[in-house]
């Protein structure tokens, strides 16, 4: 789950990390109240995107006039696709260096790693590539934490300015603190301002949750509500379905994320545009195919369906059975096509004869069947 | 030879008086798998599917010389449960469960080190020797016994190519199901290393998917080692967008990291095909 800006720099400040002053916003005239008090002030769009200041979404203003405009001019509209609901105005910092600070889970190591680098303001994939001897990393032992000493010789392997290494040390052990508390899969601070005073602020700020965790993450999975961009993603995730959406017009429902997964491979080479990712797991009961079934009919660009099973455990017939029952209790107005292998499937696919619904013993053919189908 | 799991195991079921422990210990008896005890804290002293119960995996490992255990325990107390049975001199930990904090895994994997503890998982279907153990929730009757070793991280997908060995009068020596979370105990690599040394295993399907770089590992370690037997890889999810969690935890492509192109490129560079359907997987097995 990922947090807006606005939300990752509160729960920084929460662990004493330096934020700028600033309040989130959600109308002009409230930017044009919050610019009065900063006065000079960034106003930025709160979208989960990266690249935004290139797309016009970070914009410096002078008067609370100005705020009003800026703000004017996101609020509401897209910004690279996403639509903006909130602005952050901060107050403008007067930046004599920007450097780079995350903690993230690195699958390799199977440990959380910090990452510092000199290079911040900039997007860290990009200095990996060009220049990685300029950054530096610390697997952090799980059991330990890192150790202060650690965090002063990563500051200085990556370079920073020693004036600064204590503060930075200092704010790395926060972050760190904060990514465990916080079961954060990614926790970044990019750029990491050392001012024109000397301090050092959090300038921006990345944070992801752990979706594993929100079940013990109380105050921070009230935020998943806002974080979800997409409306049936977001009803998904309330009726506990596993769906993802994909913006094309066939229908994927099956039985296992690697099977899906493989679907929409299959699919997509034949020609078709996957409209979601849906897995039902194991033991599809008539419920779960009914559940996955309305989701993703929620999707007005669905044309047709193609429902992949594989019978392991659960047995062909018992899934054929539910996907009748299931479809005989909604109105589906668009051809199915039912792929179905392994346990009972020959009874399965007898079971589905005569119903609306199209059998298909392979994959290929089954992705073959829907896009002629839906092509109509 | 059964590189994990066969008939002289002796396997615990933690977890086992919860829904899907009873089912699944149940499952696995049918099959033949040596169970020898089940644990539930708070329900030591009774009987599930015929088994002991103990609230504890010490007091089992104390009454049967359990060295594997097979964990059904829920997502908030599943990392417990690992570090428990290591704890307890279990040397074989396989974890079912699915949605375990990431960090919780991490720490029990940290725990597992020191001792020297076998993970495999979580979020995995678990280990299939065909005629000599299940230990996990595969369904049995598609596995026929041969010579092709299958390492997953995936559930049902292996169910299918499992199916499709066995229709082609392949078989397998040991199916591993190395689990979809982001942090898992046991990767390509460590299970690649057992079939490199295992006698019955002639050829290796190798089933990855977006996220990580586990499937780029194992080419480095294939081209390393001069493999002795031949791979052939199937990578699912290359039509997947990016930043989008497909299902699994670990299924995500994130910025230029885990996409499928980078794992379709680094098998191809070291001589291992990679196939573009399950079926087409046989054939490359074939012609290997």
């Amino acid at each position: 789950m990922k947090l807006y800006e606005f939300q990752a720099k509160d729960v920084f400040a929460r662990h004493g990390i330096p934020v700028p002053r600033g309040e989130m916003v959600a109308t002009a005239a409230e930017a044009q109240r919050v610019a009065r008090d900063l006065g000079r002030c960034v106003v930025k769009a709160q979208v989960h995107v990266g690249g935004r200041g290139k797309a016009g979404g970070v914009k410096v203003v002078s008067t609370p006039d100005e705020a009003f405009a800026a703000a004017e001019g996101m609020l509401g509209k897209p910004l690279k696709g996403l639509i903006v609901k909130y602005v952050l105005v901060e107050e403008a910092l007067s930046i004599a260096k920007e450097y780079y600070l995350s903690v993230v889970i690195d699958r390799a190591p199977k440990r959380p790693v910090m990452i510092a680098s000199a290079m911040g303001g900039v997007d860290i994939e990009e200095v990996a590539a060009t220049t990685p001897e300029r950054i530096a990393r610390l697997e952090i032992d799980p059991a330990y934490g890192p150790w202060p000493f650690e965090l002063r010789a990563l500051s200085e392997r990556a370079g920073l300015d020693r004036a600064v290494c204590n503060a930075v040390a200092d704010v790395a052990s926060r972050l760190y603190g904060v990514f465990v508390e916080s079961d954060a899969s990614l926790a970044e601070i990019n750029p990491l301002v050392v001012t024109e005073q000397g301090t050092i602020i959090a300038a921006d700020a990345k944070f992801e949750v752990d979706d594993n965790a929100l079940y013990r993450q109380q105050a921070l999975s009230g935020f998943r509500e806002e974080s979800e961009e997409d409306p049936i993603e977001a009803e998904a995730h309330r009726r506990g379905v596993t769906y993802v959406r994909l913006g094309g017009d066939i229908g994927i429902i099956g039985n296992g994320a690697g099977l899906v997964m493989t679907t929409l491979d299959i699919v997509t080479r034949q020609g078709g545009r996957p409209a979601n990712f849906l897995d039902i797991g194991g033991g599809a009961s008539a419920e779960a195919v009914r559940e996955a079934l309305s989701i993703v009919l929620m999707d007005p660009n669905v044309k047709g369906v193609l429902f992949n099973i594989f019978g392991g455990i659960t047995r062909g017939d018992v899934v054929a059975n539910g996907i009748l029952e299931a479809v005989g209790t909604m109105d589906v107005r668009v051809p199915m096509v039912v792929r179905m292998a392994g346990t009972r499937a020959e009874e399965g696919l007898r079971l589905l004869e005569g119903s609306p619904l199209i059998p298909a013993a392979g994959p290929v053919e089954a992705a073959q069947k829907i896009i002629e189908l839906v092509s109509h | 030879m059964a590189i994990l799991v066969g008939k002289s195991s002796r396997v615990l079921v933690q977890g086992i008086t919860g829904r899907e422990g009873a089912f699944h210990a149940g499952q696995m008896l049918k099959y033949g798998t040596p169970i020898v005890a089940g644990v539930t804290p708070g329900k030591g002293g009774t009987n599930a599917e015929g088994l002991p119960v103990y609230d504890s995996v010490a007091e089992a490992v104390a009454s049967h010389r359990a060295d594997t255990s097979i964990i059904f325990v829920p997502p908030p107390f599943a990392a417990d449960a690992i570090v428990e049975a290591s704890a307890a001199g279990v040397q074989l930990v396989i974890c079912i469960t699915e949605g375990i904090p990431t960090l919780d895994v991490a720490r029990a994997v940290r725990f597992l080190g020191e001792r020297g503890t076998r993970l495999i998982g979580p979020n995995c279907p678990g280990v299939m020797t065909p005629d000599e153990a299940k230990v996990g929730i595969m369904p049995a009757d598609i596995y026929a016994r041969g010579h092709v070793g299958l390492i997953s991280r995936s559930g049902t997908l292996t169910y299918e190519m499992a199916s499709l060995l066995t229709g082609a009068g392949l078989g397998c020596s040991t199916c591993v199901g190395i689990g979809g979370d982001p942090i898992i105990g046991t990767t390509f690599v460590d299970v690649l290393a057992m079939f490199r040394d295992d006698p019955d295993t002639e050829a290796v399907v190798l089933i990855g998917e977006i996220g990580g770089s586990d499937e780029e590992t194992a080419a480095a370690y294939i081209e390393q080692t001069k493999f002795p037997k031949p791979v052939v890889a199937f990578i699912s999810g290359r039509s997947a967008p990016p930043g989008k969690r497909m299902g699994h935890a670990g299924a995500i492509i994130s910025g230029t990291s885990g996409t499928p192109q980078a794992k379709v490129e680094a098998f191809q560079r070291v001589g291992v095909p990679v196939a573009d359907t399950l079926d087409q997987v046989i054939t490359l097995l074939r012609k290997a």
